[in-house]
């Protein structure tokens, strides 16, 4: 059981000598799943490598052989993203990071200093979690076009600031409303961790004399980096994925500051149904950011998911 | 100083009269006030967005807000409501998503354990197939939604190609009502059983292996110590997975929106959220969608109440 766990003890002797009807049986279901998970994908990034008449004639889960291989798809769909992708991570990288940062201080302020009423306060975080954003779809769209139209307020400065174009002010009141409603998740996250650190460490330095604020500075914040990572990885994935809030505040797929998700569904339409080609191209580089940070944070990424449910 | 949000401190002598200076000093002093400039600015903000959202959004539901100007609030009634119960479509749709969120999850959770039972029982590279199970898990719902419109092609797709490979007619899975909710489900178990069976192997991993010997030595079979010892202490996992699942499914508008297009989804699909954002932003129905809402509010609350408590009750907020 144990060595099964390291890949370096990998060797082909070991492999033989428990080989029985139980562990083919086992491995093979292993392979089965490995097939049902990966093949969506598969199929995907072949049917974006082909041409169309290949993809009319061939298996669609074949590799694109010899003349029907083409990075036209690819591409044709890059143009069409490429600005969006600009907006979604103009959108998402703020966002994550504000909201990373005010729910590390909101999970301190709530479970490493004490006082009454905590759980109280906690529970509204809570709650806040799994609030379905449609309960507050209308009064979102009605507040930042009609009550508090900040984008209209900021244009005339992102016009006039270099490297902004004027539309990504359309992208401020978006990135508010993903911290607004990323908090609760964020916060919980970081109290999970804040929860499993020693008493003794905070203890320790309150007898010393050390202000909340010191302590924060000096002990919680360094020894968090690690759940800083979890919750950005956790975060960056969410914003970058998330569709209903960019939906609700940014009118329309040909927006310009429209974010990928956005525009990613409106490909597939304008297009006529049997391009299937330019389709998966498209969803494949809209994943494409999320894909590359989950392969090299794989680990991060599975420890947010299993904090969540904690 | 641990004394909370009050003034009762035990330093200060009691046969006195406290003054409210004191008082005051001592609430200044006290933890609360001195932490809040960390949890204030984040409640605040959160506070405005979820409760004050929500509240709004009740408010503008028994109104008969119509897009235009400002609602008006002098007659409130809840005569949104009674129409969206009485009518077919809203009927249909609430069918639907229960029955979404039950398939879904159930299924989800039931696949979830088979794979985390597999992969526990010392598979080799166990963390490198777990991560490949996990990966739908971040893909957005815009992109697997496209994946399964090809998956799901009736000419040339995937499931057509095996379908056809063993002679049978090919079926048109998102077309015919009868089936498109389930095809929906299948799509959705896709990118959400890698997460149920990431919350159950850290459940299998914190019970401790000497139950699985002390099986072995009585003679249980495996299938036996399973669903005798080891099943029954996954109930925390099985419970807190259920319900994150549960917020999933009721968020898969944004799956059946990609799945075809703006405001229509497959026939036999319409979901409260599908309905919701169909009457506000296509018909401009918002106090109509406010109402919806608000159902749909209730229906996770209604979730999410009991499994707080469950927590409450376990010590574990």
């Amino acid at each position: 059981m144990s060595r099964s766990t390291t890949d370096s003890n990998f060797d082909v002797a070991s492999l033989v000598e428990d080989i029985n009807l139980r562990r083919v049986g086992q491995y093979t279901l292993v392979v089965i799943f490995l097939g049902f998970f990966l093949v969506p994908l598969e199929t995907g990034i072949m049917t974006a490598l082909k041409t169309n008449e290949a993809v009319a004639r061939s298996l669609p889960f074949a590799p694109p052989i010899g003349d029907g291989f083409t990075l036209e798809n690819l591409q044709y769909a890059f143009s069409q993203l490429s600005r969006s992708f600009v907006n979604s991570l103009l959108m998402a990288i703020p966002a994550t990071i504000l909201n990373v940062l005010l729910a590390s201080m909101a999970a301190y302020g709530l479970t490493m200093v004490n006082w009454r009423g905590q759980l109280a306060v906690l529970s509204l975080f809570l709650v806040g979690v799994f609030v379905p954003y449609q309960a507050v779809l209308v009064p979102l769209a009605r507040f930042w076009n009609n009550l508090f139209p900040l984008a209209r307020m900021l244009e005339p400065l992102f016009a006039a600031a270099p490297l902004f174009q004027s539309h990504h002010s359309e992208l401020v009141p978006l990135i508010i409303t993903h911290v607004a409603y990323g908090i609760p998740i964020c916060t919980i996250l970081f109290r999970s961790y804040y929860k499993s650190l020693p008493n003794s460490l905070v203890e320790a330095a309150k007898i010393d004399g050390a202000s909340i604020t010191k302590i924060y500075r000096r002990i919680v914040l360094p020894i968090s980096k690690p759940m800083f990572a979890v919750v950005f990885i956790y975060q960056f994935t969410q914003i970058y994925n998330e569709f209903l809030f960019s939906f609700t505040l940014i009118t329309g797929a040909n927006h310009p500051a429209a974010p990928v998700t956005l525009i990613l569904p409106a490909i597939g339409a304008s297009t006529s149904g049997v391009d299937f080609g330019i389709r998966m191209s498209a969803a494949f580089l809209a994943a494409l950011p999320t894909i590359i940070l989950y392969v090299a944070f794989a680990e991060q990424f599975a420890e947010g998911l299993r904090t969540e449910s904690g | 100083m641990a004394t909370g949000d009050t003034t009762e401190s035990t330093s200060v002598p009691t046969e006195e009269v406290v003054g409210w200076e004191t008082k005051l000093r001592y609430f200044l002093n006290s933890d609360f006030v001195r932490s809040s400039p960390y949890w204030g600015i984040p409640f605040v903000l959160m506070g405005i967005a979820v409760y004050g959202g929500i509240g709004y959004n009740v408010v503008i539901s028994l109104t008969d807000y119509a897009g235009l100007g400002r609602p008006s609030f002098s007659n409130l009634d809840l005569e949104m409501y009674t129409t969206a119960l009485s009518n077919d479509a809203f009927r249909e749709a609430a069918i639907n998503n229960l029955v979404l969120l039950v398939a879904f999850t159930t299924i989800s959770l039931a696949l979830g354990l088979f794979l985390a039972i597999l992969l526990d029982h010392g598979i080799r590279y166990k963390d490198k197939i777990q991560t490949i199970y996990l990966l739908p898990m971040a893909l957005s719902f815009v992109v697997t939604a496209q994946l399964w419109l090809w998956m799901y092609n009736q000419e040339s797709g995937v499931l057509t190609v095996i379908m056809e490979t063993f002679g049978f007619e090919p079926i048109n899975w998102l077309g015919n009502p009868e089936i498109a909710l389930a095809s929906v489900i299948f799509a959705l178990v896709w990118q959400f059983s890698g997460y149920a069976m990431v919350v159950y192997l850290a459940g299998l991993q914190s019970i401790p292996t000497d139950q699985f010997e002390a099986a072995k030595v009585d003679g249980a079979s495996t299938i036996r110590t399973y669903l005798r010892i080891i099943i029954p202490q996954l109930k925390e996992s099985s419970v807190s997975a259920a319900v994150v699942l549960m917020v999933f499914a009721l968020k898969a508008f944004t799956f059946l929106y990609a799945l075809v297009g703006q405001y229509r989804p497959p026939n036999g699909t319409d979901i409260l959220a599908t309905l919701m954002v169909r009457q506000a932003f296509k018909f401009g129905k918002w106090a109509y969608a406010a109402s919806i809402a608000t159902m749909l509010l209730l229906l996770a609350l209604g979730v999410i109440a009991p499994y707080l408590a469950y927590q409450h009750r376990q010590g574990s907020l």
